[in-house]
């Protein structure tokens, strides 16, 4: 781990340019020189532009609409070696790229474990059976009858930001804290299904299934499931996407994602849990007394700056907007502090948009920079008090080895020339 | 809707106590909407059930008739499994290690298998039956499950013999090494103190130092080869 600086540039310079940062090799100073040298009219002003001239594309030329080609790298992105095959895989969201707290649909992290299961609705059936006064089935025009909601929730992966609990691994917020989306969902209170079928006063579990080809299951606790929890079948206004369940999936607000069951088959009714691979064998926390915890199921509550981060370097001296999300498993966030300075001294950012119970809220620092060198934190604040803590804080009590639930706070190394790092300070 | 409700809302529509025949429709089906049934779904019907219905939990719930020995699962296993897993469950490239890793929980490179980390076999069975042959799932009969089953408990040494049969009689017999092990979640308690009333603004520690940097680790993808991993 010797930091050899030649390499280093050389590593930044490769990986901004896939990035689709053109010019990053370029010098920091020449930056402002973009617009014209002054004094000089701009020829993007003074001279008729072909988009100014010639006719474009007429309606209906895009049926479904895509984003702009000139935002081709706004894309998820995975890390190849991470996992066995791309089937049971995941991917991340750019979070440098976005802004507001609604993740568009097509940048949501995508997280499978045995590839995405392209079903027809018409195909498509949910079952309810177990501790239930009558099993039944339902097809996606049965759930279309049922009394619908709207809500808005962030759902994280509880394995986001594992690859950095020894250290600083991946730099790029976007690999450290991509595997977070937040959008609105339509859906029917799971509430409503179970009345239909009547549980059984012995009820107090469910497992939820996957009609996908790792047959994904998973145990809720009967409180979770009459509380909030929704059975989806929109997202941001139009169907789920294949790949986030389509056409059905389970919508539990503030839990780690993996619950979340995508492409919803069949809820069993039970009297305690079933012990599945998930929830046994993958997504407990090992500590480093050699137990492991289970059943950790909220989100603690985790912020991150995603600009500046190391995809998204400062370009500008002077006035520059800080930004970055924050959210809490357990309700909403009260506050988000940001630090300049590695910890010594926080202000609080200013909160814009909604805060929702359980969902992003989007925060910024609007900031003067003089080229400083800075270390940029961010640390929420939830309802219930909770602050988050710092990595330091959060390996006394885990210790290393638990790869879920790593809510510590962020550090980026904005450097003179604005170039920004992902590093771990002491 | 209450009565009190019905009565207000037919007076509205209405504009006189006498309800017109409208007015009367209406508020029926606005009560309809708030009655406890939807009668929605149809009956799910028995074969159904138990197509779908495999799961088995940690006490034996759900297990199907069958049996299988270990010498049997190896076979099975060789065939179905072994280009993934490896020949002893050893692994290959990044495809899950199932044998091994006894005494390495603390360690700092922790290997959790079946033997070393899973508290409960069932989960093995449920897993398998469901998902496995990666790529090919519920294409193994019950006995072959069963059979893998006790192969990989033999791959562990949790049962000695390439003879053990195992069943769905003797099937919770079976204790894993790590079972002990689990607790529920704690952090409200053992994490308490990041529940704090006022977080320090100013001054809050000393000058920072940088102690480790991800572009020195070199992991991150700057195109579609990573680096190698062992």
């Amino acid at each position: 781990m010797s930091d050899k600086p030649s390499a280093d540039i050389l590593n930044r310079r490769r990986f901004l340019g896939a990035a689709g940062l053109a010019g990053a090799g370029a010098a920091f100073a020449a930056v402002p020189a973009i617009a014209t040298e002054a004094g000089k009219p701009d020829p993007l002003i003074t001279e008729v532009q072909d988009w100014n001239r010639y006719l474009g594309d007429g309606v209906q030329s895009r049926p479904y609409g895509s984003p702009s080609k000139f935002e081709k790298d706004v894309v998820r992105r995975d890390v190849a070696w991470l996992t066995a095959s791309p089937e049971s895989s995941v991917n991340f969201t750019p979070l440098h790229r976005l802004d507001g707290i609604i993740t568009p649909s097509g940048l949501c992290f995508e997280r499978h474990h045995g590839g995405i299961a392209e079903i027809d609705p018409a195909d498509h059936r949910l079952m309810i059976n177990g501790l239930v006064d009558k099993p039944l089935v339902f097809t996606m025009e049965d759930i279309r009858r049922m009394p619908r909601v709207n809500r808005i929730y962030f759902l994280e992966c509880a394995a986001n930001s594992g690859m950095e609990w020894r250290g600083a691994q991946l730099n790029g917020c976007q690999f450290t804290h991509g595997m977070i989306h937040n959008v609105m969902y339509t859906g029917v209170p799971l509430k409503a299904l179970l009345d239909e079928a009547g549980l059984k006063p012995n009820a107090k579990w469910l497992m939820l299934e996957g009609a996908d080809s790792a047959g994904m299951n998973r145990s809720l606790p009967i409180e979770k499931a009459l509380n909030d929890v929704l059975i989806a079948f929109a997202m941001n206004g139009e169907a789920l996407r294949p790949e986030q369940g389509y056409p059905l999936r389970a919508v539990i607000p503030g839990w780690e994602g993996n619950l979340w069951v995508k492409w919803l088959r069949r809820i069993e009714a039970g009297d305690q849990p079933w012990q599945t691979r998930e929830e046994t064998s993958k997504y407990t926390d090992l500590m480093a007394d050699g137990r492991s915890r289970k059943l950790t199921f909220a989100m603690d509550a985790k912020s991150v700056v995603t600009n500046p981060s190391p995809q998204a370097p400062l370009r500008h001296k002077g006035r520059n907007v800080l930004t970055g999300v924050a959210w809490s498993g357990r309700g909403t966030i009260r506050r988000v502090d940001v630090t300049l300075d590695g910890g010594r001294n926080w202000q609080s950012a200013r909160i814009d948009g909604p805060v929702l119970d359980k969902s992003l809220v989007r925060f910024y620092v609007d900031l003067d920079w003089n080229g400083q060198e800075m270390m940029i934190q961010s640390r929420a604040i939830d309802s219930t008090g909770y602050v988050q803590p710092s990595k330091e804080e959060l390996r006394k009590v885990r210790g290393v080895n638990s790869i879920y639930h790593n809510n510590g706070i962020q550090t980026w190394l904005v450097r003179a020339d604005g170039e920004t790092e992902n590093v771990e300070i002491g | 809707m209450s009565r009190l409700a019905r009565f207000l809302f037919a007076g509205l529509l209405g504009g006189t106590l006498a309800t017109t025949p409208i007015a009367e429709v209406l508020a029926q089906q606005v009560a309809a909407k708030s009655s406890a049934k939807l009668g929605l779904g149809r009956p799910a019907l028995p074969e159904e059930i138990k197509a779908w219905d495999t799961d088995v939990r940690s006490d034996g719930k759900g297990l199907p008739a069958g049996k299988g020995t270990a010498k049997q699962g190896d076979v099975v296993f060789q065939e179905k499994c072994a280009s993934c897993h490896g020949e002893f469950g050893e692994g290959a490239g990044r495809y899950p290690v199932l044998a091994g890793g006894r005494g390495t929980l603390k360690a700092d490179r922790p290997d959790k298998t079946v033997g070393s980390f899973w508290p409960d076999v069932s989960t093995f069975f449920d897993y398998v039956k469901r998902a496995m042959p990666f790529g090919n799932a519920q294409s193994l009969t019950d006995d072959e499950v069963y059979a893998l089953t006790a192969y990989v408990l033999s791959m562990n040494d949790i049962v000695k013999d390439e003879n053990f049969e195992l069943n769905e009689k003797n099937f919770t017999s079976i204790k894993m090494p790590n079972a002990a092990a689990f607790y529920p979640d704690d952090r409200e308690t053992a994490e308490k103190h990041f529940w704090k009333k006022d977080p320090c603004m100013k001054d809050c520690r000393t000058a920072p130092k940088v102690i480790g940097r991800a572009v020195s680790v070199d992991v991150t993808p700057d195109s579609k080869a990573g680096p190698k991993v062992d």
